[in-house]
C-alpha cells in the first residue's frame, strides 16, 4: 500500500470529492440555484469564495452540488455498463459457439457505430435527464467490459480447477459465479475505474452540447456551457468546473493505475 | 491473402445491415417528424400539403418497407436528397469533407511527429527526469476535458492576447485577399483547433511508443547488437524501433475512419462547418437520409479501418499469417 503513491493519491482525491458531494447541503452556505441581481459575475472573494455567474448564483456552490450530479453519473452508468458486460461476456466465454458468436458481433455492431450518434440519436428519443444519461451512457458503453470478461473466462475455462468444477457437477451457474467472475474480477475493476472517468467526461461533454443534464440543475458540464457567454469577463467561471472535472478524472485514473500494479 | 481479405469484407455486409436497421428504426423511433417540424417553421404549410410530402418521401409506408426501399436505392449508390433543402446527401456531405479531413490529417500529423520522439526519448531512460516529466504531463492531457481546454485557450489567445482568430474558417475580408493570403488565413483560423483535437491522443500515442520501445530495448536481439559494438544510435533506432514500430501502424491504420469523423464539440466550439455539425445537425432536424448515410459512411470506414490495420501489420510482420 505505502508503494503505491497512484492508489494512495487517486483514493484520497476521490474521497475528499465524494465526502463533498455527499454533504453537499452541509458545506454550500448557498442555495445553488437562487439567484442574486445584487451580485452578478462578482469575482472569487470571501463570500463568494469561487464568484458568481451572470445570474449571481454562488459557483461555489453550484460547483458541490454538480458533484453530486456529476459522480453519481459516473458510477451508476458504469454500474451499468459493468454489469451488462459481465453478464453478456460470461455467457459469451462459457458457452462459446452459436451464443458467442451471436454475442459478439452485436458487440462489434455495437462497436461500429460512431459513438456519439448512438448517444445522439437515443438522446433524441429520451428526454435528457439525469435518469436518462445514466442509462444511456451504460448502455453504449458495455462492450469493453463484455470483451474483456470473455476473454478473460475463455483463459479460466482451462484451467484445472474449473475442470475440476465441472467433473464434481457443480452447476454453470455456481461455476460462473462463485469461480469465474471472481477470478476475472481485477481488469473488471481498473477498466471499471477508467469507465468512470469517461462517463463524466462524456457527460461533462453532452451537458457542454445541452444534451445533458438540464439547467437549472447544476453539472460540471453545463456550468463551462455558460461560461461560452462570459467568456473574456469572468475568468472564473470557466476555469473551476474545468478543473473539478480534471482532477476528478485524474483521481479515477490514478486509482486504476494503482489498482493495476496491485493486481499485478 | 486476397482470400482472407475477400473473406472479410463479405463479413462486413452482415454487420453492415446490423447498423443500418438499428439505426433506421432508432432514428424512425424518436419523437418528431421531418414533416412536422417543417410545419412548425410554416405555419403556411396545410394539412393537405403535409400529407403530400409524407407520400413522396415514403413515411406513409410500414417501416419494414421504407427500410428495404432504403436499402435499395444503397445498392444502386442513391443516397437520397435531404430533407432540409432539397440536395443530394452525397452533395452536403462531399462539401464538408476537405475541412473535417485537413483538420484530421494535420493534426495525425502533428500527433505523431511529437509523440513518436517524446515516446522513444522517455524509454531511453525510464524513470528518469524526462520519463517522469511527460508521464505526467501525459495523466494531465488524458484527463483534461479538451473542450475545456480550448475554451481557456480561446480566452487566452484570441481574446486576451489576440494573437489567433477566436472561430470560423476566413476572415470577415477574405474576398478581398490575395491567394497566398487566403491560404494563410485559412491556417490561421485552423492552428487552435487543430492543436487542441491532437492533445488527447498525444499523450495516448507517446505512451503507447514508450512501453511499446521499453520492451523491445528488453530483447535478447538488443544485447547481441551492443555486445558486438554497434553505436547506441543504431541499437535504437535501427533494431529496437523497426520492431516497436508495429503496433504505431496499427494505430494508424485504426485511425483512419476517426479521419471522417468530425467532432460536434470542437465544431460547434469554433463554430466548424465540418462533418461533426452537419451531423449533430441531421440528428436534430430528423433529416432520415442524410443520418443514414452518415452512419453508413462512420460503419465502412470503420470497418475498413479495422481491416487496413490487420493487413498492413501482416505486412510489416513477417510471422504473422492470416488464413
Amino acid at each position: 500500500m505505502r508503494k503505491n503513491p497512484y492508489l494512495i493519491s487517486g483514493i484520497i482525491i476521490i474521497g475528499i470529492l465524494s465526502l463533498a458531494a455527499i454533504f453537499a447541503p452541509l458545506i454550500s452556505h448557498y442555495d445553488p440555484s437562487s439567484i442574486d441581481s445584487r451580485s452578478l459575475l462578482s469575482p472569487p472573494s470571501s463570500s463568494h469564495w469561487l464568484g458568481t455567474d451572470s445570474l449571481g448564483r454562488d459557483l461555489f456552490s453550484r460547483m458541490i452540488w454538480g458533484a453530486r450530479i456529476s459522480l453519481t453519473i459516473g458510477i451508476i452508468a458504469v454500474g451499468i455498463a459493468t454489469f451488462l458486460g459481465l453478464f453478456l461476456g460470461a455467457l459469451a466465454g462459457f458457452y462459446g459457439r452459436f451464443i458467442d458468436t451471436l454475442i459478439m458481433r452485436f458487440c462489434d455492431i455495437m462497436l461500429c457505430f460512431p459513438t456519439f450518434f448512438l448517444i445522439l440519436a437515443v438522446v433524441a428519443v429520451l428526454e435528457p435527464s439525469i435518469f436518462n444519461i445514466m442509462i444511456i451512457i451504460g448502455l453504449t458503453s458495455w462492450m469493453g467490459p463484455a470483451r474483456l470478461v470473455r476473454g478473460e473466462i475463455l483463459s479460466l475455462k482451462e484451467r484445472e480447477f474449473i475442470q475440476a468444477e465441472t467433473a464434481i457437477g457443480c452447476s454453470d451457474l455456481r461455476i460462473i459465479v462463485r469461480h469465474l467472475i471472481p477470478n476475472a474480477a481485477g481488469p473488471v475493476l481498473v477498466n471499471a475505474t477508467l469507465g468512470i472517468a469517461g462517463a463524466i467526461l462524456l457527460e461533462s461533454g453532452l451537458s457542454f452540447l445541452g444534451l445533458g443534464v438540464q439547467p437549472p440543475i447544476p453539472s460540471w458540464g453545463n456550468i463551462l456551457i455558460e461560461s461560452k457567454s462570459t467568456l473574456g469577463i469572468a475568468w472564473w467561471i470557466t476555469v473551476f468546473p474545468g478543473l473539478a472535472i480534471l482532477v476528478t478524472i485524474l483521481g479515477f485514473n490514478f486509482i486504476a493505475e494503482g489498482l493495476k500494479k496491485v493486481i499485478g | 491473402m486476397s482470400r482472407y481479405i475477400l473473406k472479410r469484407l463479405l463479413g462486413m455486409i452482415p454487420v453492415l445491415l446490423g447498423i443500418t436497421i438499428i439505426s433506421f428504426a432508432l432514428i424512425h423511433l424518436a419523437p418528431g417528424k421531418p414533416t412536422t417540424l417543417d410545419q412548425a417553421l410554416n405555419p403556411k404549410v396545410s394539412p393537405e400539403i403535409r400529407l403530400k410530402m409524407v407520400k413522396l418521401y415514403g413515411l406513409d409506408k410500414p417501416l419494414p418497407a421504407q427500410y428495404i426501399d432504403w436499402v435499395k436505392r444503397l445498392c444502386a449508390l442513391d443516397l437520397g436528397r435531404s430533407f432540409g433543402d432539397n440536395r443530394p446527401v452525397l452533395d452536403k456531405i462531399l462539401e464538408r469533407i476537405p475541412l473535417t479531413l485537413a483538420i484530421n490529417i494535420s493534426s495525425l500529423i502533428f500527433v505523431f511527429l511529437v509523440a513518436i520522439p517524446v515516446g522513444i526519448k522517455a524509454s531511453l531512460k525510464p524513470g528518469r527526469g524526462f520519463d517522469n516529466f511527460t508521464t505526467f504531463l501525459g495523466f494531465i492531457l488524458f484527463a483534461m476535458p479538451t473542450f475545456w481546454l480550448a475554451l481557456l485557450l480561446m480566452q487566452f489567445l484570441c481574446i486576451n492576447l489576440g494573437w489567433l482568430p477566436i472561430s470560423g474558417i476566413k476572415s470577415l475580408d477574405y474576398e478581398y485577399f490575395t491567394l497566398p493570403h487566403k491560404a494563410w488565413d485559412l491556417v490561421w483560423h485552423l492552428i487552435l483547433p487543430v492543436f487542441v483535437s491532437s492533445l488527447g491522443s498525444l499523450a495516448v500515442i507517446s505512451r503507447y511508443m514508450r512501453s511499446s520501445m521499453m520492451e523491445a530495448l528488453s530483447q535478447p536481439y538488443i544485447y547481441t547488437a551492443r555486445a558486438k559494438g554497434l553505436p547506441e544510435s543504431k541499437v535504437v533506432y535501427k533494431h529496437a524501433l523497426r520492431n516497436a514500430g508495429l503496433p504505431i501502424v496499427t494505430i494508424i491504420g485504426l485511425s483512419i475512419p476517426g479521419l471522417l469523423g468530425g467532432s460536434v464539440i470542437f465544431e460547434s466550439l469554433f463554430a466548424l462547418p465540418g462533418l461533426g455539425r452537419l451531423f449533430y445537425e441531421a440528428v436534430m432536424m430528423r433529416d432520415y437520409p442524410l443520418i443514414m448515410a452518415e452512419v453508413v459512411l462512420g460503419a465502412v470506414l470503420t470497418m475498413l479501418g479495422n481491416l487496413i490495420a490487420d493487413i498492413s501489420y501482416a505486412y510489416v510482420d513477417p510471422r504473422i499469417r492470416y488464413k
